[in-house]
């Protein structure tokens, strides 16, 4: 995907601490008001990538522009851009207001615009109430907000988000997740967001980019990720519960293993021509067809059921298949037992395949 | 839930508190008898600075004195038999201020910016600068004395106030260095990357971000310090003259005057007296330092 005047472009960065290789000649273009999210396990190089988009790590090599700019040099304060820390980051002497402020007065914006712009992102995110207040008196999910309304008065053009979300409890965090959204849809900027939560990452992005040892490992839509993931690792990252896999072989269009045959006569393959070779086929829990509809399935089997996990919204059953734990996500009024025989159908175009080799998707 | 109440046999609601044990005993007594024995010596040294030389010659240390008399203090404070030279405590105290004041500004000024930069601004040599700084604390000062004696003459400030000023300053170095860059390393990062991506500069960190956070350990620094130079004996012997001379010299002049009777009262309260200021600091700072840290651990 070529994107013409990216808002934030990445070009070959490398970087390195002494021996260690953090980032490996990463590219990246990120659009105008795009909303992307860096999405990756602990160690993958996402915060590392953020931190050298804001400035506050040297690149051993490579290019940062923003907004056209070669930025590679500049100070994290000359680069346009706003950051929200996972820890909030707030001055724990000042006011809110204060809190606002601080960047302004050391860009020294005149007084009266200052006190405009420090109104509107208050008014923006609702915390008005609260400006003369000290951080210690703040909740998390209003420390939360006075943190990224230290960004939004700075009137940026690209916002950083490292893990906003992550020390915030389940509910606020949710809460906070779709008022990003909207506070996304209303100024509609630029936003780059880190975050290891795959649920943040599909509701927030405009397009995901899963990181692993420095490297992206697949760039796309959020749809694109879930449904046709390019590789083992991706496919295996994004789901909860993650996607089962049976190893087999595939032969003249037909994936095989022990207990399974499945025609992939409906499967989009990736290249035309596919080697008959040993495989991977990836099913999520969520594609597997049980109850009445099992009866119109391209590929049928039953299954003996090891475990019961009733979540109210859905059932998870645990099976085995071709001798692996096999999951399957039912409905939640569905009613199952441990040691019941389950029928289920299996539409081999929903899943993914993948080269037993290079974990590549065929 | 039913209202019926069942009568429950066995361990039920709070377990009963238990009385004197010989554990407890034990506990308490010892604490109660180095009590006393820290006590003691402060006991003597008040009673006997209230008392006459006449009835401290009877020898009954330990006795209430019988007429209270605060002369001994008076004489302390400005007698007329400190050593050869004829003065008394009050110059000494005033000479000990003039030190003390300047020397604990202008070592946690410093060795506050030395440890934030040393923090907080990784430079080329950081590492070599900080090992060199702490070796320094190691050195025993009995080694450095005579050099300083020439650096101070060559610079003129031999025997003045302003050259033990520079003396205090240098000494209190390493360990103030070292104990504002270790606090400075606990602050989140994340705080002193929001104030850079805020264009806040070196300066501009320094006082607006870190130092209206540093109020507990710049406490403890000024403690460290006010006691530390009031207390110094050494460098005050050695480095000044009779008019410039500290407290604590005045003090020792005092109490080893080798003319006439031992006035043991006067002794007592010029001790005292002496004592009084790093006593009062921790006094005072005690509370103000209990409130830094509580101030300080709420989490912004």
């Amino acid at each position: 995907m070529n994107i013409e005047n990216p808002s934030v472009s990445i070009k070959q960065l490398d970087l390195s601490f002494g021996a260690v290789n953090v980032l490996n000649g990463l590219n990246l273009d990120i659009a105008e008001g795009e909303f992307l999210v860096l999405l990756g396990s602990s160690g993958c190089g996402k915060s590392t990538l953020l931190n050298c988009i804001a400035g506050l790590l040297e690149p051993t090599d490579g290019q940062i522009h923003i907004k056209g700019k070669n930025v590679t040099w500049a100070e994290p304060s000359e680069r346009g851009i706003g950051m929200v820390f996972q820890s909030y980051a707030l001055y724990p002497q000042m006011t809110v207001r204060g809190n606002l402020s601080f960047g302004l007065k050391n860009a020294r914006v005149p007084k009266p615009e200052i006190e405009k712009r420090v109104a509107r992102a208050a008014e923006v995110l609702q915390i008005e109430a609260l400006l003369d207040r000290k951080p210690a008196a703040l909740s998390g999910g209003q420390r939360q907000r006075v943190a990224i309304g230290r960004a939004l008065v700075r009137d940026v053009d690209v916002f950083l988000f490292d893990e906003p979300l992550s020390n915030l409890d389940a509910k606020l965090r949710a809460d906070l997740r779709v008022e990003l959204k909207r506070l996304h849809n209303q100024l509609q900027n630029t936003m780059i967001y880190v975050t290891h939560d795959q649920v943040e990452a599909m509701t927030l992005a405009n397009r995901i980019a899963i990181m692993k040892d420095g490297n992206i490992m697949q760039l796309g839509t959020p749809d694109e990720i879930y449904n046709q993931p390019q590789n083992l690792y991706v496919a295996d990252f994004i789901g909860s519960p993650s996607m089962n896999f049976l190893n087999g072989t595939l032969e003249n269009g037909t994936f095989a293993c022990r207990d399974l045959t499945l025609p992939m006569s409906g499967y989009a393959f990736a290249a035309p021509q596919v080697a008959d070779d040993a495989a991977v086929i990836g099913i999520r829990p969520e594609h597997i067809i049980t109850g009445e509809l099992v009866a119109g399935a391209p590929v049928k089997t039953q299954v003996l059921i090891d475990l019961v996990e009733p979540m109210g919204s859905d059932t998870l059953v645990y099976a085995q298949v071709d001798g692996k734990p096999f999951r399957i996500r039912m409905d939640g009024q569905a009613r199952v037992a441990m040691g019941e025989t389950l029928d289920i159908g299996i539409d081999p175009a929903r899943a993914s395949l993948f080269d037993q080799n290079t974990e590549a998707r065929l | 839930m039913s209202a019926s109440t069942t009568n429950l046999t066995g361990p039920t609601g709070p377990k009963p508190k238990s009385g004197v044990t010989v554990a407890s005993f034990f506990v308490y007594g010892t604490l109660f008898i180095m009590a006393l024995y820290y006590l003691a010596p402060l006991y003597v040294m008040i009673t006997t600075s209230l008392k006459t030389m006449p009835e401290i010659r009877q020898g009954d240390v330990f006795a209430l004195p019988r007429d209270i008399t605060f002369q001994p203090w008076f004489d302390a404070w400005r007698s007329e038999n400190t050593g050869a030279v004829s003065r008394g405590l009050s110059d000494g105290f005033w000479n000990s201020v003039t030190i003390t004041i300047p020397s604990v500004i202008l070592s946690i000024s410093i060795a506050s910016v030395n440890g934030y930069a040393l923090a907080n601004w990784p430079f080329k040599g950081a590492t070599v600068f900080f090992t060199i700084l702490i070796f320094g604390a190691f050195i025993p000062y009995q080694l450095m004395l005579y050099p300083i004696v020439i650096l101070l003459k060559n610079i003129g400030l031999y025997g003045d106030l302003g050259g033990l000023i520079i003396v205090h300053t240098i000494f209190g170095m390493p360990i103030l260095t070292l104990l504002f860059r270790n606090y400075f390393s606990t602050l989140p990062s994340e705080l002193f990357s929001a104030a850079r991506i805020d264009g806040a500069g070196f300066w501009g960190i320094f006082f607006r971000v870190m130092l209206p956070m540093s109020v507990p350990i710049v406490v403890v620094a000024v403690i460290l310090q006010i006691t530390g130079i009031w207390n110094d004996f050494l460098f005050g012997v050695v480095y000044a003259r009779s008019e410039t001379w500290p407290m604590t010299v005045q003090l020792n002049n005092i109490v080893n005057s080798t003319f006439g009777e031992k006035e043991y009262n006067v002794n007592m309260a010029a001790t005292i007296l002496t004592g009084l200021v790093p006593l009062t600091v921790y006094l005072v700072s005690g509370k103000l330092f209990v409130r830094g840290i509580a101030a300080g651990a709420v989490k912004g």
